[in-house]
C-alpha cells in the first residue's frame, strides 16, 4: 500500500502540502497559449520550469508540446532577466518563426522583479518584433493561486492585448473557454454551429493538442484561435465566460477595455450546466434550439432514467479544479448520487460560496475544502473515515483508489495513464452521456466483481 | 523538403562526421541559448532524479508547489520495501512566505513530517526562489536534525544555479554527508558499491544478482532501491562501480579522495558493455581468480541464452537506422554498440549533458555521416531524423510524440521505461522493444516520413 502512512486522524497542518491537488501557474499559462494559432509559449525563468510543463502536457496529451525558455542563469537572477528575454525574443522570431510569442513569468522572474510589460515594450521599441508579429505576456507567479490561476491570467492577457474595438459591432459572440480539453472545445464549437450562432472561441486547443498523424512534426499545428479572430473579440456583441475562476477574468477585462457585456456560466458539464449554456447561447444569439440538440438532451435524460436505481445514493469523493468540480457536483446531485467529499488545491472564496449554494439545500453534510491544506492527503483521510463508493479525479487518484479499493474515474488534469480525454468531450449532452457511461461502468463492474455467485446477474 | 535552419549560435554544438571535413571540436558544457526550445531541465531536476530512489528518506521540496507536483512519482525507480519516496511533500510557499521568508514553514513541515513518517533521513531541496529570499536552510536542517535525531540534509538545487549536472553534484554532496556515518564491520574485502543505477523497472536488482553470483558483496546501490543505512556504510566497499557517469562520477571521485576507494566506469546496456562491467570488477580482485571464473560463467550462461533469441530481431532490423538523443553521453556509447549488435546503424547521436571527452569518443565511434548534437531541440531533431531517414528514435518523454508524428519507431531509454533495459535480459527487452516499435503495422497506415510522398 503506497499510501500506508496516511493516518485517519485529521490534524491541522502548518503550511505543508502532501500530495497536492494543484500545480503552479505557469503550466496553465502555457496550456492557454497553445490555444492561439501560431503561438509559441515562452517561459521566463529557469530551464526546468519549461521542461517540466512540456513533459507534463506531453504525458497528458501524448503530443509534442513546444515552448521556449529564457534559460535563467545565476547572472540573470542577480541582474534581472531583461537581457535574457530580449535575446530570447530575437532567437525565437528568427529561428522558430511563430506569429506570436506568449511570455509568462515564473516564481523566479517575479521574485527578482522582472516587469514583463516593460520588457516587451522595450522589445517593441528596439525593433525586435517583426512587422505583423506579436509578443503578449501574463504575470504568473507560482507562489500565488494554482495552475488554474495561471490559465486565467494568460487568457486575460490574450483578451486584453489582442482585442480592438473598431466601433463597428460584429454579429458574433465570444466564448471564453475555461480550462477544458481540446475535445470539449471542439464540442462547444459544434454546439454553436448546430445552434446557428457565430462564435469566437478562445483559447482553442483543438487541432493543436489532438493533432493527427501526418508524417510531419508540425511546430504550429493548424488549430488555435487566430490573430484576426482575437482582434475581433472587441467588436463582439457579447461574451460568455465558461468558468468563474478560469474564464471570467478575461471577460471582465474585455468588458473594461471594449465594453463587451458578458455573463459567466459554469463549464457545461452535466445536464443543468449544459441547459444553462444552450439557453443562454440561444437567447443571446437570438435563435431557437434545434430539434437535434433537444433530442441529444432527451437521450441523456433517458439513460439517467433507465439506470437511476444504480446511481441512487452512491457516495462520491472528488478532487480537481474548481470550474470542473462545481458543475460536476451539480451533475452528480442531478444523478441522485451523493458527492460527499470534495477537494481542490486552487484557493479562492468564490469556490466555497458556489459550493455552499449548490450543496446547502441538496447535500448539507458534504465536506469540501479548497486552497491551502486541501490536498489529496486530506481527501484520503476523509475517505478513510467515511468510505465512498466512487472516486473521481486526475491520475494521482489511482493511489487512493487502490489503497481503499474504490472504483475510480479519471477526470481533470493531468491524466497521465489513460487516453480519451483529448478526443471525447465531457461537456454538452454528449459529454454528460459519456460521464454517465463511465460512472455506471465503474459502479457495475465493481458490483459484478464483488457479487456472490448466486447474485451475479446477467441483466442489469 | 523545406530547409530547417539550425539555431544561430548552435553551429558549434552540431557536428557531422565526414572524412577530410573540418575537425571542429563540439562545444558543450554550456548553458542553453535563451529562447531555444531546449529539451534540458534544471539543477533541481538533476538533484531530484539522483536522490529520488532513496526509498526510506523523506524528500521535502522547499518552494512553490510546482517543483514538487511535477516530480511526484514520475520516475519508475522501484523499491523492494518502503515507498516514502513516491509521495509528494512541499512547503507550498505562498506570496507572504516569499516576502517574510519560509524558514518557519520549513521547520514546522519537517517536524510534522518526521513525526508522522519516521524516515531514516530527510533531504530538503532548495528551489529557485529559496535561493533568492535568503532562507537559511542549513540552519533549519541543523536544528531539526538535532531535535529529531535523524540526518536532515540540505540539497542546494536552486534551478537557475547551473545545469542539471550541477544538480547531480548537489545531490552527491548530500550523499557524501551520509557516507561514512555507518559501521563497516562485516563488510567483505570483495565488495563494491553500484553507483548511478536507479533501479528503473528493477534494473539494479538484475545487476546486483550478477555481482552476487560472482561472489561480490554489494554494499550499497546509489541510489536505486536505496536505503539510508546502506548509504551510510558505503565507504566500507573496496570498489565503486559507476554507471551513468554524468550523475555520479563526482561522488566516486570524492569517495576516492576521502576514503581511498578506487572507481571504474561501466555501462550495463548491451552484451559487450554488460560483460565488460562484470570482467572489470573481477579484474579488480586479481588475488581471487575464482571471481573472474565466476564472471565468465555468468556471461557465458547469459549469452548462450540471449544470443539465439536476438537473431529474429536482427534479421528484421538489419539495415534500419536509429537516432539517439538521451540525457548522458555515456549511455549513447552503449546504445550505439547495442544497436549494431541487432544490425542497426546510428545516424544521429546526441545528449543533453555530454562533455568534451564524451563527444571526442562519440566522434571516434560513429560511422561516416553520423550527426552529433549537444543540447538539441525538436526542430533540429526532426530535421536530422528526416534528412538521415531514421527508422527509430531513442529518447525521453518529450521526444516520444515527435517520433510518432514523424512516423518512426521509438524507445524510451529514460525514466519512463517500463521494462528493464539493463543487463543481459535488458538487451533482449531492448531488442524486443525496438523491434516492436520499428516493425509495428501502424506505420503502414501512416504517411511515411512526410518527405517521401
Amino acid at each position: 500500500m503506497l499510501l500506508r502512512h496516511t493516518s485517519k486522524e485529521v490534524k491541522e497542518r502548518e503550511g505543508l502540502t502532501i500530495n497536492p491537488a494543484k500545480t503552479c501557474q505557469p503550466i496553465g499559462a502555457m496550456y492557454a497559449a497553445l490555444g492561439i494559432h501560431g503561438c509559441l509559449p515562452h517561459s521566463h525563468g529557469s530551464q526546468g520550469c519549461c521542461s517540466y510543463h512540456r513533459s507534463t502536457l506531453t504525458r497528458h496529451y501524448k503530443e509534442p508540446v513546444m515552448a521556449a525558455t529564457s534559460s535563467f542563469t545565476e547572472g540573470a537572477s542577480v541582474f534581472g532577466g531583461q537581457a535574457n528575454l530580449l535575446a530570447a525574443i530575437d532567437t525565437i522570431f528568427s529561428v522558430y518563426e511563430p506569429d506570436i510569442i506568449a511570455v509568462h513569468s515564473t516564481c523566479l522572474s517575479e521574485t527578482i522583479g522582472d516587469d514583463l510589460q516593460q520588457i516587451t515594450r522595450k522589445a517593441n521599441d528596439d525593433g525586435k518584433i517583426p512587422e505583423g508579429k506579436r509578443v503578449i505576456f501574463a504575470s504568473t507567479p507560482s507562489f500565488i493561486g494554482s495552475h488554474v490561476t495561471g490559465y486565467a491570467n494568460m487568457v486575460t492577457g490574450i483578451a486584453q492585448q489582442f482585442a480592438v474595438s473598431t466601433g463597428a459591432k460584429k454579429n458574433q459572440i465570444n466564448i471564453v473557454a475555461g480550462w477544458m480539453e481540446p475535445s470539449d472545445m471542439r464540442e462547444i464549437k459544434r454546439l454553436a454551429k448546430e445552434l446557428g450562432v457565430k462564435i469566437v472561441l478562445f483559447p482553442d486547443t483543438s487541432d493543436v493538442l489532438d493533432a493527427p498523424q501526418t508524417g510531419k512534426h508540425e511546430f504550429y499545428p493548424k488549430g488555435g484561435t487566430t490573430i484576426p479572430e482575437l482582434e475581433s473579440i472587441g467588436d463582439s456583441l457579447h461574451s460568455i465566460a465558461l468558468g468563474s475562476i478560469s474564464a471570467e477574468p478575461a471577460a471582465i477585462a474585455l468588458e473594461k477595455k471594449c465594453k463587451v457585456p458578458f455573463e459567466t456560466l459554469e463549464v457545461p458539464i452535466g445536464l443543468t450546466a449544459t441547459d444553462r449554456f444552450i439557453m443562454s447561447l440561444s437567447e443571446i444569439g437570438g435563435v431557437t434550439v434545434p430539434d437535434e440538440i433537444t433530442a441529444d438532451r432527451g437521450r441523456l435524460v433517458d439513460v439517467i432514467a433507465d439506470m437511476e436505481q444504480y446511481l441512487y445514493g452512491k457516495r462520491v469523493a472528488l478532487f480537481g479544479d474548481p470550474d470542473q468540480l462545481v458543475p460536476l457536483t451539480e451533475f452528480l446531485l442531478d444523478l441522485n448520487m451523493k458527492p460527499v467529499q470534495i477537494v481542490s488545491g486552487t484557493p479562492g472564496q468564490r469556490f466555497e460560496k458556489t459550493m455552499r449554494e449548490i450543496l446547502d439545500a441538496r447535500s448539507p453534510e458534504t465536506k469540501f475544502k479548497n486552497g491551502i491544506g486541501a490536498d489529496m492527503f486530506l481527501l484520503h483521510q476523509w475517505m478513510k473515515n467515511e468510505p465512498v463508493d466512487l472516486l473521481i479525479g486526475n491520475t494521482y487518484g489511482k493511489y487512493m483508489a487502490r489503497d481503499e479499493d474504490v472504483p475510480f474515474i479519471r477526470f481533470g488534469f493531468p491524466i497521465l495513464d489513460r487516453i480519451g480525454h483529448s478526443y471525447f468531450p465531457n461537456v454538452g449532452y454528449s459529454g454528460g452521456l459519456r460521464l454517465v457511461e463511465k460512472i455506471l461502468t465503474a459502479l457495475l463492474d465493481r458490483q459484478d466483481r464483488d457479487a456472490l455467485e448466486e447474485k451475479f446477474e446477467l441483466v442489469m | 523538403m523545406e530547409q530547417i535552419s539550425i539555431l544561430e549560435g548552435r553551429h558549434k554544438q552540431v557536428f557531422e562526421k565526414k572524412t577530410g571535413g573540418e575537425q571542429v571540436e563540439i562545444a558543450c558544457d554550456t548553458s542553453s541559448l535563451s529562447g531555444s526550445v531546449s529539451q534540458r531541465a534544471c539543477v533541481f531536476c538533476g538533484s531530484r532524479v539522483v536522490l529520488y530512489p532513496v526509498a526510506d528518506a523523506l524528500h521535502l521540496v522547499h518552494g512553490p508547489i510546482g517543483c514538487a507536483a511535477y516530480t511526484w512519482d514520475i520516475r519508475g525507480a522501484v523499491s523492494s520495501g518502503p515507498e516514502l519516496h513516491r509521495l509528494s511533500f512541499s512547503t507550498d510557499l505562498q506570496e507572504m512566505d516569499v516576502i517574510y521568508g519560509g524558514e518557519k514553514k520549513l521547520y514546522h513541515s519537517l517536524i510534522e513530517l518526521i513525526e508522522q513518517y519516521k524516515p531514516k533521513a530527510a533531504f530538503i531541496y532548495s528551489t529557485c526562489i529559496v535561493g533568492l529570499i535568503g532562507d537559511d536552510i542549513e540552519a533549519v536542517c541543523r536544528k531539526v536534525a538535532k531535535e529529531t535525531g535523524i540526518p536532515v540534509l540540505p540539497v542546494h538545487s536552486e534551478g537557475f544555479k547551473g545545469t542539471k549536472k550541477d544538480g547531480y553534484k548537489a545531490a552527491c554532496h548530500a550523499l557524501m554527508q551520509l557516507i561514512g556515518t555507518g559501521s563497516t564491520e562485516d563488510i567483505s574485502k570483495y565488495s563494491i558499491n553500484i553507483l548511478g543505477e536507479f533501479n528503473l523497472a528493477g534494473e539494479a536488482w538484475i545487476i546486483r544478482k550478477y555481482y552476487e553470483k560472482m561472489g561480490i558483496e554489494v554494499v550499497s546501490t546509489l541510489t536505486g532501491d536505496g536505503r539510508i543505512d546502506a548509504v551510510r556504510r558505503a565507504h566500507g566497499a573496496s570498489l565503486n562501480v559507476v554507471q551513468c557517469s554524468g550523475s555520479m562520477t563526482w561522488l566516486a571521485k570524492e569517495m576516492e579522495q576521502k576514503y581511498g576507494i578506487p572507481y571504474i566506469r561501466v555501462s550495463y546496456f548491451g552484451i559487450e558493455d554488460m560483460s565488460k562491467s562484470l570482467y572489470d570488477v573481477a579484474k579488480h580482485f586479481p588475488e581471487r581468480p575464482d571471481i573472474m571464473e565466476a564472471a565468465k560463467q555468468v556471461v557465458s550462461e547469459e549469452v548462450k541464452e540471449l544470443y539465439p533469441s536476438l537473431q529474429k530481431f536482427k534479421k528484421a532490423l538489419t539495415g534500419k537506422k536509429a537516432a539517439i538523443y538521451v540525457g548522458g553521453a555515456f549511455k549513447t556509447f552503449s546504445l550505439i554498440k547495442a544497436l549494431r549488435s541487432i544490425g542497426m546503424s546510428v545516424v544521429l547521436a546526441g545528449s543533453q549533458t555530454g562533455n568534451k571527452d564524451d563527444y571526442a569518443r562519440l566522434k571516434e565511434m560513429c560511422d561516416e555521416g553520423t550527426v552529433i548534437v549537444d543540447d538539441s531541440n525538436p526542430v533540429e531533431l526532426s530535421k536530422f531524423i528526416l534528412e538521415k531517414e531514421a527508422d527509430l528514435l531513442i529518447g525521453g518523454v518529450k521526444e516520444r510524440p515527435i517520433a510518432f508524428k514523424l512516423g518512426i519507431g521509438f524507445c524510451d531509454h529514460n525514466h519512463e521505461r517500463k521494462i528493464p533495459l539493463a543487463g543481459f535480459v535488458g538487451m533482449y527487452n531492448f531488442a524486443l522493444e525496438v523491434y516492436q516499435s520499428v516493425m509495428s503495422p501502424v506505420w503502414q497506415f501512416a504517411p511515411r516520413k512526410g518527405v517521401k510522398k
